[in-house]
């Protein structure tokens, strides 16, 4: 794999849910180490085109390209695929009934095999990268939402994994917890991870992004720098959105 | 617009007891109340056995449940036909739970054929009384795959019960948010993984109660096995009356026992649930 081929490319997505549309010729390239954040209405089929990139959904047509392999629907390739590409959910998803500890040991010990020790090793180093080294014998039910999905980013990082998914990651948590989760994203954003962020918080877009992406009704509306996203969109619909969620 | 104007909250109203309901209502007359009734049916029993000229031998019973010999503690025939009935029911329930494990993971799987096959033993199983599926393991079944009448009770109440827990467990396992499945794929576990470390952990929660009830039904069915002579509790309290003609003795301490049984489990299991919602 030569430096210049994306880490993922779409061509000619489509996918349904029965008789609706819910991607519609979705075409788009992610470079190694890139971050792109996507936004649009809700509906706009941002998070479907997202969980198509680690197998969550399935495209009906189309090419997917991650890592330079086309992903096939196979149980297998799927499971390799899922080792390369983290996910963080907006319910934050964690193991109740695992500590937060055994919450990021358990994919690394049962997927990839590593030892115990080797995985807590690891666990720790993540949880300090996401301050809440303390924590790690607690029940995700006994911290906060913050701390809680921030404890779901370790756990996607202890898979090593290349690629970064985020689904509306702080649109669960109280305000004032946004930051804290915001924090640990800009650090990732800095250790050059590929990222793909679902999100509206476009204080945090225009930190990390590398490209800014505009969804609406299945379709790409906009691809574009975030210097041009914010100051001069080229399609109406797009500066309307805008001018919406960055009213307040 | 005033603050007068402003239209009354109506709510229920709060419930007012009568005098009457308080006074029934209160634990003292609800006890004298409860042993009026338990004392009423235990007069007429012991009136009409005694209309009847039965005559009572509560003496002679202690003998069949233990007994003291030089040797220390005996346990009689009783006794040892309710170990022969946990025994039955034990094997019967742990292969009933692994019956009914595959069951609703068939059923679960999405496979057509896969739940196709599991709604089929479904509907044969609890479409047939437990009675008839016993007659057709021991006559049936027993003789040409030959195996005794112990191995055809234990197989009628595994696969009768596996039916009623694969829908336990089937209910257990949907009762898990959606998004487990979610994360515990994306961190690449396959389906078998997903199961045995994030899903059925979590079931177990909801499932504890519903099989505590069915392991408890499994024991009180057990007894229908009886009728193919299997030795049990059942079998022996009604050769112990072939023998001595004390029907009602005998009869109401092989009922106590089970429910002495039956009644330590439940509270067991009680005192296992709060301890695992403490945890959790």
């Amino acid at each position: 794999m030569t430096t210049s081929d994306p880490m993922i490319r779409v061509t000619n997505l489509d996918k349904f849910y029965g008789s609706f549309h819910a991607l519609k010729d979705v075409n788009l390239e992610v470079q190694q180490g890139e971050k792109m954040v996507i936004c649009g209405p809700s509906g706009s089929g941002k998070s479907t085109l997202i969980r198509c990139f680690n197998g969550l959904e399935w495209h009906n047509s189309g090419t997917l390209i991650i890592d330079g392999i086309e992903v096939h629907q196979n149980s297998k390739q799927i499971r390799d695929l899922r080792q390369e590409v983290g996910m963080v959910f907006q319910q934050f998803n964690l193991f109740p009934h695992l500590t937060v500890l055994e919450n990021l040991t358990i994919g690394p010990m049962k997927v990839r095999k590593i030892s115990q020790s080797e995985a807590e090793k690891t666990a720790r180093k993540y949880l300090e990268r996401v301050h809440i080294p303390e924590q790690a014998e607690k029940y995700p039910a006994q911290l906060s939402g913050g701390q809680q999905q921030r404890v779901a980013i370790a756990r996607s990082l202890c898979m090593e994994t290349r690629i970064m998914l985020f689904d509306e990651p702080t649109s669960a948590l109280d305000p004032e917890m946004i930051n804290e989760v915001l924090d640990v994203m800009v650090g990732l954003a800095d250790t050059g991870m590929t990222m793909v962020v679902v999100t509206h918080e476009m204080g945090f877009a225009r930190k990390v992004a590398d490209t800014m992406v505009f969804m609406e009704e299945g379709q790409i509306v906009e691809i574009s720098p975030p210097e041009q996203f914010f100051t001069n969109p080229s399609s109406e619909r797009c500066r309307m959105f805008l001018d919406q969620i960055l009213e307040h | 617009m005033s603050a007068t104007d402003l239209p009354m909250i109506k709510g229920a109203p709060l419930p007012q007891q009568s005098p009457v309901q308080k006074f029934f209502g209160s634990t003292f007359i609800s006890v004298v109340i409860y042993l009026l009734v338990i004392g009423v049916i235990c007069w007429g029993s012991y009136t009409g056995a005694q209309n009847m000229g039965y005559s009572w031998q509560w003496y002679r019973v202690p003998q069949y449940l233990y007994s003291f010999t030089d040797d220390g503690f005996q346990p009689g025939e009783l006794l040892i036909g309710l170990g022969a009935t946990i025994r039955l029911s034990l094997t019967a329930f742990v292969l009933a739970t692994a019956l009914g494990l595959l069951v609703a993971l068939l059923r679960l799987s999405g496979l057509i054929v896969g739940s196709a096959v599991a709604v089929c033993f479904l509907e044969f199983i609890r479409n047939i009384p437990l009675l008839v599926l016993l007659y057709l393991f021991y006559y049936v079944l027993g003789p040409i795959f030959k195996f005794d009448r112990y191995t055809a009770s234990i197989l009628t109440l595994a696969v009768f019960h596996s039916a009623l827990i694969s829908e336990i467990l089937r209910a257990g396992i949907n009762a898990v948010a959606q998004g487990q499945w979610e994360a515990a794929k994306s961190i690449g576990m396959t389906t078998g993984q997903t199961y045995r470390y994030i899903i059925l952990p979590q079931s177990v929660r909801f499932m504890l109660p519903p099989m505590t009830g069915e392991v408890v039904h499994l024991i009180k069915s057990s007894a229908i096995v009886s009728v193919i002579a299997v030795a049990e509790l059942t079998t022996f309290g009604r050769n112990i009356i072939s023998d001595t003609y004390m029907s009602f003795e005998i009869w109401f301490t092989v009922a106590i026992v089970y429910m002495v049984v039956t009644l330590i489990l439940s509270i067991g299991v009680s005192y296992l649930e709060r301890r695992y919602a403490v945890a959790q």
